[in-house]
């Protein structure tokens, strides 16, 4: 079974984490991601960093442009991702942007995903009818699960079909919004989450954009699996460093 | 095989919609009304009068008789530089912000590379009483002061794109972010025949008017329909998509694209997107666009700053993969000396961009007989500086 569809199965409320590839030093991948299992994060989403990231706020928009300067590239992640299973039990996820996966090559991708050890694929802008017309089956050859967003303009008869096809979870974006960090949610938004928790829909939810806090994260999965924190951590790693990794992810999980 | 948009949004391999799903209702929304509003007869009456008495239009279809003598062919302008505002930026303003409220939408966005399209933004806007925000690098609000200005006087406000390498993909990409939060009472109107799927083909028939009006007025003029060349330079392409629009199925008439190849083709600073470019996505859209090995988008150099742009439309990547269209290049150097020619056989100061579409004439050999159209997309007053530089005046 694919880890994240087993860690799916747990009981508790998962915590998510965001960060950017060679962000904030080129080699600092490896060693965010140990930091972070070590803090006990359920799951990691790995951003590719890309120039023209259109759903992306400023926090990560800035981060993934110095990660290139950095240096850092889609092969270069794969490099140095090779010996992460040895290290890393936890579910990994990549997101990033379909061009430098076009040009990566799709299939050549999906093989290089599988050899590491990713999980998953996050891909903001590609289409639904795409993916299930010309990417799908190279997706599951290498047990890649791909994960659709939906949104609060998505519509019911939409989410119905975005679950029909999806086989881990649904990534649930909190507003309509780039990413960002938010202090609280307000009324529309837990409007929202409930709508969406009443439709009992096959995949569960897990909610990003905006989560930020110890508040955020605790409002966000009273309806939902768990949540995913980016622009927020990168803020964190920004000002405070790699160190201060674990007591940033202990003050999520307690208020 | 076919040259226009089929029901998936592609021409060929290119096209689409490559949008996160923060932008699906909107883009949905248009893709499922464009057409049936198009062809309200409110709306083309609409369309049609403010293009009559507000644009200037029909445009002069000019024979340029010294021009012709030079190059030993019939050659033709089409004065879209007559248009208000200075080109044939206008015809798809005109056309988006009817859209616009028709879709009960009561704020506009939109990006702008040399302030062209952000002036025919601003100014539908003045003339509709609609909010108005235009994203432009910061790079390029220091190099295009008069227009910033110009979009000031017609009450738009102007933000600048401080993201990537702040010019115009970046002000688009900000656009986008913004009718990413903004889902319900803003329109983005996008300058080019670009974008995701129904973008292209809204811009293209809203431009299409370009050849629609060749053709009654080569009959008039010639007793023939079609010309045997059409030429127009292409950075996103909307001039060319309209220049040729009318002619995609006549194989007879021969379309020619120029691009802007910079200081040279290998220059590395280029923007001839056909030669450079390589298949990929850029602004929702599938098509040919610059970038690196590894897939990031690169900035592309042009002295005309509507041409440096670093992808295509998706109709022009199948123009030019089909062979439909020949895809040639001028240098900045080439375009400059078919601007300054034209001033001084014609008595017509042509936007840069335009002098790009001139330059090919000398790259090219015609019968004496044959009919050609030069789209003229628009008048150099906004360029007076960068020719004032480039000739030491």
């Amino acid at each position: 079974m694919n880890r994240i569809n087993k860690k799916l199965k747990s009981e508790k409320k998962l915590l998510s984490i965001y960060f950017t590839a060679g962000y904030p030093q080129l080699k600092d991948t490896v060693r965010i991601l140990k930091s972070l299992q070590s803090s006990g994060v359920d799951m990691v989403e790995i951003g590719m960093p890309f120039s023209d990231p259109l759903a992306d706020g400023p926090t990560i928009q800035n981060s993934g442009s110095i990660a290139l300067k950095n240096g850092m590239t889609t092969k270069l992640l794969f490099a140095q991702l090779k010996d992460i299973r040895k290290e890393i039990n936890i579910p990994l996820i990549l997101m990033g942007y379909l061009n430098p996966i076009l040009q990566f090559g799709v299939a050549a991708f999906c093989k290089a995903c599988a050899d590491v050890g990713v999980d998953g694929l996050i891909i903001p802008d590609l289409p639904v009818k795409e993916y299930k017309e010309l990417y799908k089956k190279t997706f599951e050859k290498y047990g890649l699960l791909n994960i659709f967003l939906i949104t609060p303009q998505t519509t019911d008869a939409r989410i119905r079909y975005i679950d029909s096809i999806s086989k881990g979870f649904i990534y649930m974006v909190s507003s309509a919004a780039t990413t960002g960090s938010r202090n609280s949610f307000n009324a529309n938004q837990t409007a929202y989450f409930k709508r969406i928790t009443t439709m009992n829909l096959e995949n569960p939810q897990i909610v990003g954009f905006g989560i930020s806090n110890n508040k955020t994260f605790t409002q966000a999965t009273q309806f939902a699996k768990g949540a995913i924190i980016g622009s927020a951590f990168i803020k964190q790693i920004t000002q405070e460093g790699l160190s201060q990794i674990p007591n940033f992810i202990r003050k999520i999980r307690v208020s | 095989m076919s040259y226009f948009v089929d029901e998936n949004g592609y021409y060929g391999d290119f096209g689409g919609a490559y949008i996160p799903e923060m932008l699906y209702a909107n883009v949905a929304q248009l893709r499922q009304e464009y057409l049936t509003i198009m062809a309200l007869p409110q709306f083309k009456s609409d369309f049609d009068q403010l293009l009559k008495d507000y644009v200037g239009r029909p445009s002069p279809l000019y024979l340029a008789k010294r021009l012709s003598d030079k190059y030993k062919a019939k050659i033709y302008l089409k004065r879209e530089d007559l248009n208000h505002t200075g080109a044939h930026k206008i015809n798809n303003t005109i056309g988006q912000i009817l859209m616009a409220k028709h879709l009960g939408k009561t704020r506009i966005i939109a990006e702008t590379g040399a302030g062209q399209h952000g002036v025919a933004t601003a100014t539908v806007c003045a003339l509709m009483g609609l909010e108005c925000i235009v994203y432009m690098g910061a790079i390029d609000i220091k190099r295009q002061a008069p227009n910033v200005a110009r979009m000031k006087m017609l009450g738009a406000s102007v933000v600048p794109a401080l993201s990537g390498s702040q010019t115009l993909k970046d002000a688009t990409n900000e656009a986008i972010r913004d009718w990413i939060s903004n889902p319900t009472d803003t329109f983005y109107i996008i300058g080019s025949v670009v974008g995701p799927h129904p973008y292209p083909d809204m811009v293209a028939r809203f431009q299409s008017v370009i050849s629609e009006e060749m053709k009654v007025q080569l009959q008039e003029q010639e007793n023939r329909e079609n010309p045997d060349y059409i030429i127009a330079c292409v950075g996103g392409g909307s001039n060319a998509a309209g220049a040729f629009y009318h002619y995609l199925d006549d194989d007879s008439v021969k379309l020619i694209a120029v691009e802007a190849a910079g200081k040279g083709i290998d220059s590395g600073e280029s923007a001839a997107t056909s030669v450079l470019g390589h298949e990929g996505i850029i602004h929702g859209s599938k098509t040919l666009l610059m970038q690196t090995d590894d897939g990031q988008i690169t900035e592309p150099y042009s002295i005309s700053a509507g041409l440096d742009y670093p992808g295509v439309g998706p109709l022009h990547a199948h123009l030019y993969k089909s062979k439909r269209a020949q895809f040639l290049n001028a240098t900045d150097d080439e375009a400059m000396k078919a601007g300054l020619e034209l001033c001084q056989l014609e008595g017509i100061i042509p936007a840069i961009e335009s002098a790009h579409a001139l330059a090919a004439l000398d790259k090219m050999t015609f019968k004496s007989t044959d009919v050609v159209v030069v789209n003229l997309s628009g008048r150099g007053d906004k360029d007076l500086e960068t020719y004032i530089e480039y000739f030491d005046l």
